[in-house]
């Protein structure tokens, strides 16, 4: 019983992390066709924020996840205007445009913050004990923000202009565009709502994991394949995708043998099983042909 | 006699009048000639080593060119290939005691497989759904490396396989010809009829499914065939360096290969080797300044991408060379008129 405490309770956070990540992922892809793998390094620049904020300048932890997000989203949106606008016609050129800033973040952090390992207090402390398991209260509460803000996202993208202008930009661009939909504006806020997810989840997340300039590798590779299990640019599938990944990565790694090693391997085996089956995931609208 | 100095004219005759009237040519030609005669000149260990692997991994960056640039099918896991390939020459090698000059093709053998296990489901992806599920496989693959380290060595990877040669000069020139000689096989079939298909399947699949063309066979013969040079390049690296990590199945590994292919400019074979022939030296050059070098690196290539974004070695050869308007052949970029049927350049 204990077990599967400890594999709900890390289901459910692996799970929601991958679930925020992967929306703002395939929210910027949706709109602008930018595969940006810079993604999960925005979450890694904002969890260092906050180690920056609470142990040098010594603010309280929220106000110092406050401060990272906005000044993560502000660095998302100026490096999409300096790097990633002037070329987005050229997909390839974008893609190793993103690489190659996710590769600079890693270093840039790497110089300041060093290699080693690094951890950031939890926001609330205490735990509660079920069934002979310590459930933390931050991760009830990194649980509940995510499933907040994943809330909100959805009345921001269903309720509000912005949120119509970004799903039909994200349904025809040129059709969008003649409506008056002023698409680079729309595409320019996409990236900074995304981004700004990527730095939610690194707040939210970063008191429960330990900090290190390779942070961003796993998510951004658990991230994609929830973006793809789930079927890209449908945020029902990226949400159950990102659940389904990440129990499955909990059950291999308390259930299976040298389980720490096998879970990227049998999460990623479960997406390529779904894509035989259903080659445009689970939830995803197979796309016309772009020609 | 005269049969010898009759085809020494026509030698003559073609370089001058085919190979020395276009700067690509003439700059592909003292490529050619610089890697070959090199050692005549110094024999520096370091250098060479470093020219060594810098031929290793143009190899690899061609062979991604040939399936993601030509074909489309945008990969980003071609670790696996250049993973199975030195996995495979290193096992075959340590356990079945075959000498490298087998080992090496077993080994690309061995990614064509691998080419064609995953080409087989990816077949039914395209775009970005394809290169996401791609980035997987390597990673499966280490999780297996990892999770069976008494036959894969783990984290430590196999070592202590055969040299690739006795010497350095020897390793260098195994190398540099067998680059040589891959690039110019994988520039012949993207010239060729084959090449001429993975081309249109790029721009419009649909169109050559309905000219009767199987396009599902061809993709899978991109796959092996990316795969088989791929594998080639592992193969030769593992036996260089003597050892087959994971550190071939990374995600930086993939990540690298697709730098450098668009780096140099896509669906041209010669843009992805001549770009590895400027990064890689490149980073060696960096290790001057440890801390920052990949820092630069990404910086470096930033800056480029802005003002190149079809790819450094494509603007070079834009600006060096004019295509005619007429005839549709490619003159220096100083002419006023074509060569061949004098209509006017503009």
């Amino acid at each position: 019983m204990a077990l599967l405490v400890d594999i709900v309770m890390s289901g459910l956070i692996s799970g929601s992390v991958f679930a925020l990540l992967a929306i703002g992922f395939s929210l910027i892809f949706g709109v602008a066709r930018i595969v940006n793998i810079a993604h999960t390094a925005f979450y890694m620049v904002a969890a260092y924020c906050i180690y920056f904020a609470t142990h040098k300048l010594g603010l309280h932890p929220l106000w110092s996840m406050v401060a990272a997000i906005i000044l993560v989203t502000l660095l998302g949106i100026i490096s999409y205007k300096l790097f990633i606008n002037p070329i987005r016609e050229h997909h390839g050129a974008v893609l190793i445009a993103t690489i190659a800033l996710a590769m600079a973040f890693q270093e840039v952090m790497g110089l300041i913050f060093t290699g080693s390992y690094l951890s950031v207090p939890k926001l609330i402390k205490g735990y509660h004990v079920i069934l002979g398991v310590k459930v933390f209260y931050q991760q009830l509460l990194t649980f509940g923000a995510a499933l907040l803000i994943l809330g909100g996202l959805w009345l921001l993208l269903m309720r509000t202009k912005l949120g119509l202008a970004v799903r039909s930009t994200a349904q025809d661009r040129e059709v969008a565009n003649l409506m008056g939909i002023n698409e680079a504006r729309v595409a320019m806020m996409t990236m900074g709502l995304s981004v700004g997810l990527a730095a939610f989840t690194g707040a939210v997340v970063v008191p429960l994991t330990v900090l290190e300039p390779h942070m961003w590798m796993h998510p951004l590779i658990m991230m994609m394949a929830v973006v793809v299990l789930g079927g890209l640019g449908s945020l029902k599938g990226s949400f159950l995708g990102a659940y389904i990944l990440g129990f499955a990565e909990a059950m291999v790694v308390f259930l299976a043998p040298m389980g720490a090693f096998l879970k990227g391997s049998v999460a990623l085996s479960i997406m390529i099983l779904v894509l035989l089956i259903r080659p445009e995931g689970l939830f995803g609208v197979s796309f016309e042909e772009e020609r | 006699m005269n049969l010898i100095f009759f085809y020494l004219r026509k030698l003559f005759s073609i370089i001058k009048n085919e190979v020395l009237v276009l700067p690509s040519r003439v700059v592909a030609g003292i490529f050619f000639l610089a890697l070959l005669l090199l050692p005549l000149f110094t024999e520096d260990p370091y250098l060479l080593r470093i020219l060594t692997l810098t031929s290793i991994f143009a190899i690899l960056a061609a062979s991604w060119d040939l399936l993601s640039g030509f074909t489309g099918q945008m990969n980003f896991g071609h670790a696996l290939f250049f993973g199975v390939g030195a996995y495979g020459a290193a096992m075959l090698n340590k356990y079945a005691g075959i000498p490298p000059w087998g080992t090496i093709p077993l080994g690309g053998l061995a990614a064509v497989m691998a080419g064609l296990i995953i080409g087989i489901p990816c077949l039914r992806l395209r775009g970005t759904y394809l290169a996401l599920t791609t980035l997987a496989f390597p990673i499966i693959l280490m999780g297996l490396v990892f999770a069976f380290p008494d036959f894969t060595g783990g984290e430590l990877g196999i070592s202590g396989i055969a040299r690739l040669a006795r010497s350095r000069v020897a390793s260098y020139y195994i190398a540099v010809i067998v680059m040589l000689c891959l690039c110019t096989i994988m520039w012949k079939i993207t010239d060729s009829n084959t090449g001429i298909i993975f081309h249109a399947i790029r721009e419009d699949e649909l169109a050559v499914r309905a000219s009767g063309i199987n396009t599902t066979r061809y993709k899978l013969l991109a796959f092996s065939l990316s795969g088989f040079f791929a594998g080639i390049s592992g193969g030769l690296f593992a036996h260089f360096m003597r050892i087959a990590g994971p550190s071939t199945l990374e995600v930086s590994m993939s990540f690298q290969v697709v730098i450098w292919a668009i780096f140099g400019g896509i669906a041209t074979i010669y843009g992805p080797i001549g770009a590895v022939f400027v990064l890689f030296p490149l980073m060696e050059i960096l290790r001057f300044w440890q801390d920052y070098r990949i820092l630069m690196f990404a910086c470096i290539v930033l800056l480029i991408l802005l003002y190149m974004p079809d790819g450094l070695f494509r603007w070079l050869r834009d600006k060096a060379e004019k295509e005619c308007p007429r005839c549709k052949i490619r003159n220096v970029a100083m002419r006023h008129t074509c060569r061949i049927c004098t209509a006017a350049l503009d």
